[in-house]
This record gives structure tokens, C-alpha cells and sequence, in this order.
């Protein structure tokens, strides 16, 4: 139903749409991140370093409009889920841009030294199911579709099993020609932000949930071994 | 090395939000952190005790039904609010708990309603005993044209609760302390009630009301025509009030239902549609009316 005084509304609806296209943004951070990394292209990286700029200016700019919001407005019920969620949210995503950037400074490096192809296709395998995860969440955020929210946060583990094996197969590398230990160190920390952007993805599948809904996630999400090394 | 120890340095903050970045991996994976909180706990728990049972409650104004089937528990101690459009029903029902539609003509209630147990309809009640244990404020305050002392020692008084002077005075002075008035007015007690402000008018009702020692205060929209430093002490006097009554209040004002309730009620049309911890209430209504109402989505 329309609220009785319009503006509200509209200010609500422009909060999500602003959100939206942060997501946009951060979902092709993390993309362009990756295929910088796959395809050893450093002027694609650079370009993900400086765009990183844009995606820290709309966060603020969407938590400035959050907190006028409340301000003005005082929300309650699912508008003040509403605006919460998308304040979360913004966070969330500007730091999945933080991290596509770091992958990107680490790219720079890589095209550096000696391509290491097998490590790179399994960074970007891993890489291809985080930015999925990202857009899905991202997706059922914008079509309000909590059933894909809980679907995507149920996934986690998929990332981490990468990560896991990516991290042995790092290890493998590096025993066997320390010369690769420079690259392989930055692949690993690239594995370690694809997690991490993952995680987001999966924080924000719970801030969905709970903007929907109403309630907290209270089932255990699966999850594989802790990795011990 | 050519990676830019600078960028290390000022990722290696050590606050949450940059840790992990850039940093080294310290052996373990970092599990995600989840949380998983059953129920979050209320500021303000509801107190389990019930004071007013309400049952089955319908009422009539001649032939026009203004109340549907209203059950409602609501608690000893704390304050509930009754929220709802003009025309709901809430102001009829708060009148149903202290009798007060008794004295409209053609109207007429059906059900029980039972104050620890009693029910307040029963023929052998008298409305004037009912009354003392169930006090009330209204919209505009309403003292009577009489001294601020007066105001507040006609009750114990013709109630026989007090009949020394002493005891009088003390009755007097600790009402107008607890409906924090006392400070106000010490110097003027024999000055008439009606010449204090609105707001300290407010609280002068409310001090005679609780001179009594009622079990119960039913306030309807007692703020409504205050300003908002008033509105704030009758607040805070409510908070304070909560520790020992049970305070029911009608509002129009959903901030303020927000405020000072630790239950709220929702009337529609004359149906109790959800009543509920203030807090989901305001957070996570479950009928769609509800939440169309406090987000202003009402046509």
C-alpha cells in the first residue's frame, strides 16, 4: 500500500534503487577484479582501483540518506527495516569493493612475474562462483525474494570448499619452486578476499531475510572444516 | 618487493574493519562470523502478572456495534497502549474497564471483564468503589475549581482513606511528589487548581488520581493537548508510575505508544486486531493492518 504521505514512500523507494546501483557497481569490481587476474590485464586492474572511489562516495551518500530518513521521518516496522537494511547493505557492498580493489593492486604485481595459468583458472573458477553468489544475494534484495536470500546464505560453504583446496594447491607451488612463493602468497591473499567478499554475500542474504521478514536467521548454515594450517 | 608497503601500513589499522585485508593469514581460516541470536531480549520485559482479563468483549451504542469480540490480557505492572484510527473502538474500551459507559445512554456491554479476577459488571460492584481502584485521566485536564490542595485531598477524604489533617497533608504532599508536581506548587497549595498551566494541570489530575491509591490509571490521550516539555514530564512520570500500576493508555500519537508502553494494542474498526511486546510491534507487526497504520499507509 502507497504511504498517506508520498514523499516517504519516494524516499524509501530511492534509498533501495540507490543501494541497487551501488550493488551494480560492486558486482563489477568484483568481476572486472577477477578477469584482470585471469587475463594478466593491468590496465583493467588499474581501472578497478579507480573506480573504487565511486562506490565509497555512494555508500555515503546512501547512509546520509538513511539517517535523514530517520531523522525526519522516524520509520518504524518495515520501513525502518527497510531503511536499516539498506544502510547495512551499503556497507557491506563498499567493502566487497575494498576488496575487488586489493585484488586488483595484487594483479599489478602478478603481471609482473611469471604467468602461473593452472593457479589463475582456479582463482577464477572461485572467483566466477563469489561474483555469482554476490549477484544472486543482490538480486533477491532488489526483488524482495527472501526464499533466494536463505538459498544463497545456505551456500557458503561452496566458497570455502574453493578456498580450501585452493590453498593446498598454493602450498603444493610453493614446496615444490620457491620461486613461485612471491605470486603464490599474493594469489593466496586474492583467495582470501574472494572469501571475504563471500561472507559479505552471505551477510547480506541475512540482512534480506531479516528485512522481510522480520525475524533472524536462527537455522545453523552449513559450513565446511575450518582450515588448519 | 615491489607490493606498496604503504598500502600494508595503512591497512594494518587495527580495527575490525580493515583487519584481514592486506595483512597476513595467521594460520587458521577466519571463520565468518554469524550471528545467531534466538529472540532478541526485550529492554522492557511485559510483566507476566495479568491484571485486566478481558473476554468476549462486544459493545453497543443503541444499535451501532462499536466493539467486536475484544480479548486482552493486560499486564499488572507497566503501561499498555491502545493505538488505532478515530472511530476504532480503543477510547470505548478503556471506558468499559472503570464502567464509564454506564452513564451513556442506550450503551450497552456485553462480556466480561475481570480486574484480579473480579468482574467489574457484576451488579454488587459499586461504580464509585470500581472508580477509586481504577482511576483516570483525560484528554483535557479537568480539575476541579478548587484549591491544588483541595484537588488532591477530595478523594482520600471522601473515600475515608485519610481523616487528620496530618494525614491529609502527607497524602496531599506525596501525591503531588510522585506526579512530580510537588516542587512546582509547594508554595501555592491554597492557590485554585485551574490557574496552573496545562501541562501542570495534567499532572495535578494525575497526582488526585493516584491520591487514591488506585490498582489501575486509564489515561485517554492525556498528552494530546500539551506541548512537548509537558508531554515529556507526563512521560517520564509514566515511566515512573509503571513500577507500581497498571497504566492504560489511549494515544494517538504512535511515538509516543512507542515511547512509554511496554505493550501495545492495535483497534481497527472496532476489532482488537494484534496486541503485543511494543517492541515487535514496532519492529515486526504480523497483520498487514497494523503495519499499514504505524508506517502511515492508511488512506
Amino acid at each position: 500500500m502507497e504511504h498517506t504521505v508520498k514523499a516517504f514512500g519516494e524516499e524509501l523507494n530511492n534509498l533501495t534503487a540507490e543501494v541497487a546501483r551501488l550493488g551494480g557497481l560492486a558486482e563489477a569490481q568484483v568481476a572486472d577484479a577477477i578477469d584482470a587476474v585471469a587475463r594478466r590485464d593491468s590496465g583493467l586492474a588499474q581501472a578497478v582501483i579507480e573506480r573504487d572511489e565511486k562506490l565509497d562516495l555512494l555508500q555515503a551518500e546512501i547512509e546520509r540518506k538513511a539517517i535523514r530518513l530517520i531523522a525526519l521521518r522516524q520509520p518504524v516496522a518495515l520501513d525502518l527495516r527497510h531503511t536499516m537494511a539498506a544502510m547495512k547493505i551499503s556497507m557491506q557492498l563498499e567493502r566487497c569493493g575494498d576488496l575487488a580493489k586489493n585484488i586488483a593492486k595484487r594483479c599489478l604485481i602478478l603481471t609482473q612475474a611469471e604467468p602461473l595459468t593452472p593457479l589463475t583458472r582456479s582463482i577464477e573458477r572461485m572467483g566466477n562462483v563469489v561474483a555469482g553468489r554476490l549477484k544472486e544475494v543482490l538480486d533477491s534484495y532488489t526483488s524482495a525474494d527472501v526464499e533466494r536470500a536463505v538459498s544463497v546464505w545456505s551456500r557458503d560453504h561452496e566458497v570455502d570448499e574453493h578456498y580450501n583446496s585452493l590453498f593446498r594447491e598454493l602450498l603444493t607451488y610453493m614446496m615444490g619452486d620457491p620461486r613461485t612463493i612471491n605470486s603464490c602468497a599474493h594469489l593466496l591473499f586474492i583467495a582470501k578476499n574472494l572469501e571475504r567478499i563471500g561472507d559479505h554475500a552471505t551477510n547480506v542474504a541475512e540482512i534480506v531475510n531479516f528485512e522481510i521478514t522480520g525475524e533472524e536467521m536462527t537455522a545453523e548454515r552449513p559450513k565446511s572444516n575450518a582450515l588448519l594450517a | 618487493m615491489a607490493f606498496q608497503m604503504s598500502r600494508i601500513l595503512r591497512n594494518s589499522m587495527p580495527t575490525q574493519r580493515d583487519d584481514g585485508v592486506d595483512g597476513p593469514i595467521s594460520g587458521a581460516a577466519v571463520e565468518p562470523v554469524v550471528n545467531v541470536t534466538p529472540g532478541a531480549a526485550s529492554h522492557a520485559p511485559v510483566s507476566q502478572e495479568i491484571k485486566i482479563r478481558a473476554r468476549d468483549i462486544n459493545v453497543f451504542y443503541g444499535t451501532k456495534q462499536a466493539l467486536y469480540d475484544v480479548n486482552i490480557d493486560i499486564p499488572a505492572k507497566g503501561v499498555t497502549a491502545f493505538i488505532g484510527p478515530s472511530g476504532c473502538g480503543k477510547s470505548t474500551f478503556l471506558r468499559c474497564i472503570n464502567r464509564m459507559n454506564d452513564t451513556i445512554p442506550g450503551a450497552k456491554v456485553k462480556g466480561a471483564i475481570e480486574i484480579d479476577g473480579e468482574d467489574v459488571n457484576q451488579k454488587s460492584l459499586d461504580p464509585v468503589v470500581l472508580r477509586a481502584r481504577v482511576g483516570m485521566v483525560f484528554q483535557k485536564p479537568n480539575p476541579f475549581p478548587k484549591t491544588i490542595y483541595e484537588n488532591v485531598a477530595y478523594g482520600p477524604r471522601i473515600h475515608g482513606l485519610a481523616t487528620s489533617k496530618e494525614e491529609i497533608d502527607h497524602m496531599v504532599e506525596s501525591s503531588l511528589r510522585r506526579a512530580g508536581l510537588w516542587a512546582e506548587v509547594a508554595d501555592r497549595l491554597q492557590s485554585p487548581g485551574t490557574g496552573l498551566s496545562g501541562g501542570q494541570q495534567q499532572r495535578l489530575v494525575i497526582a488526585r488520581a493516584i491520591a487514591v491509591n488506585p490498582e489501575v490509571i486509564l489515561m485517554d490521550e492525556p498528552c494530546s493537548a500539551l506541548d512537548p516539555i509537558a508531554t515529556a514530564k507526563i512521560e517520564e512520570l509514566m515511566d515512573d508510575l509503571r513500577q507500581q500500576f497498571c497504566i492504560v493508555i489511549v494515544t494517538h500519537s504512535m511515538a509516543q505508544a512507542a515511547r512509554v508502553s511496554q505493550k501495545t494494542a492495535f483497534f481497527h474498526m472496532g476489532y482488537l486486531v494484534e496486541s503485543g511486546p511494543t517492541e515487535e510491534i514496532f519492529t515486526n507487526p504480523r497483520d498487514t493492518r497494523t503495519q499499514d497504520y504505524i508506517t502511515g499507509r492508511f488512506g
